[in-house]
């Protein structure tokens, strides 16, 4: 039995520990202080659901060993272009949403294969180059925004007629029709059932991929190139297709983020878009030498259920001192800077 | 001077995590004595040369047993410094020179002589200015001494390599105590005119008095330089005559000699002959930095057992990197008459080869996945091997059950000694992650197999079972092995034929029984001395 318990610790790891602990002793708290339960479970179910396909866009680079994709803007920028230009043609519901998929994904290996070209020439370096890549995409299309020929008065500028708006709300378009697929409340607690499983196939799908041919030469071209060359594999193809599978999850998974929450962001709202998915798939104990479908759940739950849960809950402890988007900017950056610095055990 | 040696090593051993290197060694060298330091790769020369420099590996592995004794008095040389203050200098085999730095710069790197400046006055002597002129007098004149015409305001980036490494001599007799110098393969990288210059340069210095320890693998230049040789093997003094008494034949099997027991190996139904060439490489160059092949033309026989010997920095190793394609190879290699596309791996491998790298840990190996995963990897990527049905090649997924029974069969087959299939091979020990490699390239079923180093560091059981290894897949599958070895005594125990590889080419091929001096001469380049000898 302790044998038992042991095992399942040292596969957890202290990290999680802690936090799990943390989560309990908030939901404590909220319990303590008469807050609404299922509101907080519900929004951290939604907020799972939401982020889950954009932490897992980390996994193909780590794994072709390119690192962590703080690239991700560039994904991210190719489903919102997918979004608004589905949106442009007034398309709605589940036809709006798989338009705007179809147009992000051709998009994203385009962009996602420029991105890989750039990766390969500064070998070594490609998360800070990465990082700088996702910054200057997000400036630059800030012009595609305002100067695109999108002409659907919903979408643009009230006044002067160009360009398009900062917000744009997806009420009449695919607002939250994953969300509502199928869904239904037990004890008061709405569950997503479209949302979930729409993620839960993406993983399943990654899953796969990583347990087939190419999936496995992309892990081995990671964990080692000289030995992946000397198997006949190519290694910089497999680097490019790590790079392009990622983007290509990104542009899906800000289409799943935006249609969740009502809203697709334009101009420098992605800009930092990479952030709290590089923090999920480090606390759910992946590293630059390893990272697995497993890592990217309980990552994606862990960090999430905690952003949700803390903020509310602190907020109502300290009577109505606004902290959250600081709090959430320091556990975030924290968390990134807390897993790249942590001495990898052996 | 009390006795007239400049140097006295009295009995140094050592031995590392209990393999001896050195035992025993003793060494005397007097004042503008050139003596030379002959041996194998492996026979303990380096070993000597960090003990005597104060290396801190030798710290680290428990330090040695011995005396070294410096003008008659027993010293400690815990550090490189401490040799330098001690005047023993050493001419290294890679250049220690900044390239952005002029020669002279480089010369008096860390040694500037200073004047004191305004600034030197109140934060002290580190800001003191250069004395530019003395330093150019300084270097000009111990370049004068080698006899050479380098501009020392030349930057050393770019300069021809013989160049370099005369800046580096330079650097060490501008120490102006120096007595000793040691050269450790100096003329490895040189051309053989600059390495004539250099044999001057050497002779010049010891007629000034300074003693030289002179490190090399060329017997045609321990017989032209040096007043007394001593010849070492495997970490013993074999030998040490004045060159008087010295033949180069004698000196090249006192070198390699050691008693050959070639078990009896199994018989073959008909033996490999020049009939049936499995392998023809022709004009074949690799550019595989520090073993360089140049030019070179071989042909494998279908079943034999080929071993390529030679000393380190001649081009064996590269001969297997480029004909798999891990480094970027010209010339033509075919198989069964059919011509192998270079510098591509898959092709390669899809012909029919496969390759256990000299590099284990870096090439042969992912350390941080299962022994299973080691083994079926390369098969499933290049032949598909192990895969579910599945329409598109590149998405069949991976067949579990025949993953895990091959892996256990190759466990079984070439006992590796582990806690299952599942265990991650960074854990496993030398030998074992030896035999995985072989597992992972007898799981191919290549025609040949090309097999580099296979008992570098692994202990003397395991070289053992890897051999017995090789010799049974030959014997019962009729696998074509060529195999590269730094060790000559292995290859003699189990090749039917031996090539020996010099200056990046085949300098001859030899029957494994054929005597040490042949062995010896060749190695060092004197094939063309064999039939005067013999």
């Amino acid at each position: 039995m302790s044998d038992k318990l042991r095992n399942a610790y040292e596969q957890l790891g202290l990290p999680r520990l802690i936090i799990i602990v943390f989560l309990l002793v908030l939901f404590a708290v909220a319990v303590i202080m008469r807050m609404d339960l299922a509101i907080l479970i519900k929004d951290s179910i939604t907020r799972i659901g939401m982020n889950g396909i954009l932490v897992l866009a980390m996994l193909p680079t780590l794994a072709c060993g390119v690192g962590l994709n703080f690239g991700l803007p560039v994904g991210v920028i190719a489903g919102i272009v997918g979004a608004v230009t589905s949106m442009n043609w007034g398309l709605k519901g589940f036809a709006g949403f798989f338009t705007a998929m179809v147009i992000a994904i051709p998009l994203a290996v385009i962009a996602g294969y420029l991105y890989a070209m750039l990766l390969e020439r500064v070998q070594g370096q490609e998360m800070m180059v990465g990082t700088y890549v996702g910054f200057s995409v997000v400036s630059g299309m800030c012009m595609f925004w305002l100067l695109a020929p999108y002409r659907n008065p919903a979408m643009i500028f009230a006044l002067g007629g160009k360009g398009l708006r900062t917000t744009i709300t997806l009420d009449r378009t695919f607002g939250k029709v994953l969300n509502d697929f199928l869904g239904f409340s037990v004890f008061d607690i709405y569950i997503p059932t479209g949302l979930l499983l729409f993620m839960g196939i993406f993983f399943v799908l990654i899953a796969l991929f990583f347990k087939s041919k190419a999936g496995l030469a992309m892990r081995t071209v990671g964990s080692n190139p000289m030995y992946a060359r000397s198997s006949g594999i190519n290694v910089q193809r497999m680097r490019t297709m790590g790079v392009i599978l990622s983007t290509v999850l990104a542009a899906i998974g800000i289409l799943v983020y935006s249609q969740s929450y009502g809203f697709v962001q334009l101009y420098t709202a992605p800009l930092t878009a990479a952030f709290p998915a590089v923090a999920s798939v480090l606390i759910g104990g992946a590293s630059l030498r390893k990272a697995t479908i497993g890592h990217a759940i309980i990552g994606t739950v862990l960090f999430h259920t905690l952003l949700t849960i803390a903020l509310p809950v602190t907020q109502t402890v300290l009577q109505g001192a606004d902290i959250s988007e600081i709090a959430r900017t320091i556990m975030s950056n924290g968390m990134i800077i807390y897993a790249l610095t942590r001495a990898e055990r052996r | 001077m009390r006795n007239g040696h400049v140097l006295e090593l009295k009995g140094i051993s050592k031995g590392f995590f209990g393999t001896t290197v050195l035992k025993g060694v003793s060494l005397d060298i007097r004042p503008g004595e050139i003596h030379a330091l002959v041996g194998e790769n492996g026979a303990g020369k380096s070993t000597l040369m960090n003990i005597l420099f104060g290396m801190q590996v030798i710290q680290d592995t428990g330090g040695f047993e011995g005396q070294v004794v410096v003008d008659g008095q027993a010293v400690t040389i815990d550090s490189p410094r401490r040799a330098m203050e001690l005047g023993i200098g050493m001419v290294h085999q890679e250049f220690m020179l900044i390239p952005g730095f002029t020669v002279s710069e480089n010369i008096k790197l860390n040694r500037e002589p200073t004047r004191g400046n305004l600034a030197s006055r109140i934060f002290g002597h580190r800001l003191e200015t250069l004395d530019e002129p003395l330093m150019q007098a300084d270097s000009r004149m111990a370049l004068g001494k080698l006899a050479l015409s380098i501009d020392e305001m030349a930057l050393v980036g770019g300069m021809p390599v013989g160049h370099m490494q005369f800046v580096e001599i330079a650097r060490e007799i501008d120490k102006k105590n120096v007595r000793l110098l040691v050269f450790d393969e100096p003329t490895a990288v040189l051309a053989e005119s600059e390495a004539s210059l250099l044999l001057d340069a050497m002779k010049r210095l010891s007629s000034e008095g300074i003693a030289i320890l002179f490190i090399t693998h060329r017997l045609d230049e321990v017989m032209e330089v040096a007043d007394n040789i001593t010849i070492l093997r495997d970490g013993e003094v074999v030998s040490r005559m004045p060159r008087s008494e010295a033949k180069l034949g004698r000196i090249a099997e006192l070198m390699v000699g050691r008693k050959i027991e070639r078990p009896v190996l199994p018989p073959r139904k008909s033996e490999p002959s020049d009939e049936d060439m499995v392998l023809r490489i022709e004009n074949f160059r690799v550019d595989m930095p520090g073993e360089r092949v140049r030019g070179l033309d071989l042909s494998v026989r279908r079943g034999e057992i080929l071993g390529i010997g030679g000393l380190a920095g001649h081009g064996k190793v590269g001969i297997a990197n480029g004909v798999i394609g891990l480094y970027p190879s010209t010339g033509r290699v075919a198989k069964d008459g059919s011509q192998i596309p270079l510098n591509d791996p898959k092709q390669a491998l899809l012909s029919g080869m496969a390759f256990v790298s000299e590099d284990r840990r870096g090439v042969g190996l992912l350390l941080d996945e299962s022994i299973e995963m080691n083994i079926i990897l390369t098969a499933m990527q290049v032949q598909g091997k192990f895969l579910r049905p599945g329409a598109l090649q590149s998405l069949r997924l991976e067949d579990r059950s025949a993953m895990r029974e091959h892996a256990l069969e190759v466990m079984r087959d070439l006992d590796i000694r582990c806690t299952g299939p599942t265990q991650l091979v960074r854990r496993l020990s030398g030998g074992n992650q030896q035999k995985v490699c072989l597992g992972r390239a007898f799981t191919m079923e290549p025609e040949v197999l090309w097999v580099s180093e296979p008992t570098r560091g692994i202990d003397v059981g395991a070289k053992q079972l890897v051999l017995d290894l090789l010799v049974k897949f030959n014997r019962e599958h009729g696998m074509t092995i060529v195999m590269t070895s730094s060790e000559l005594a292995e290859l003699r125990k189990i090749c039917d034929r031996i090539a020996i590889v010099y200056r990046g080419q085949i300098a001859g091929i030899l029957p494994p029984d054929a005597p040490d001096v042949d062995f010896g001469l060749i190695m060092a380049g004197k094939g063309a001395a064999l039939e005067e000898v013999s």
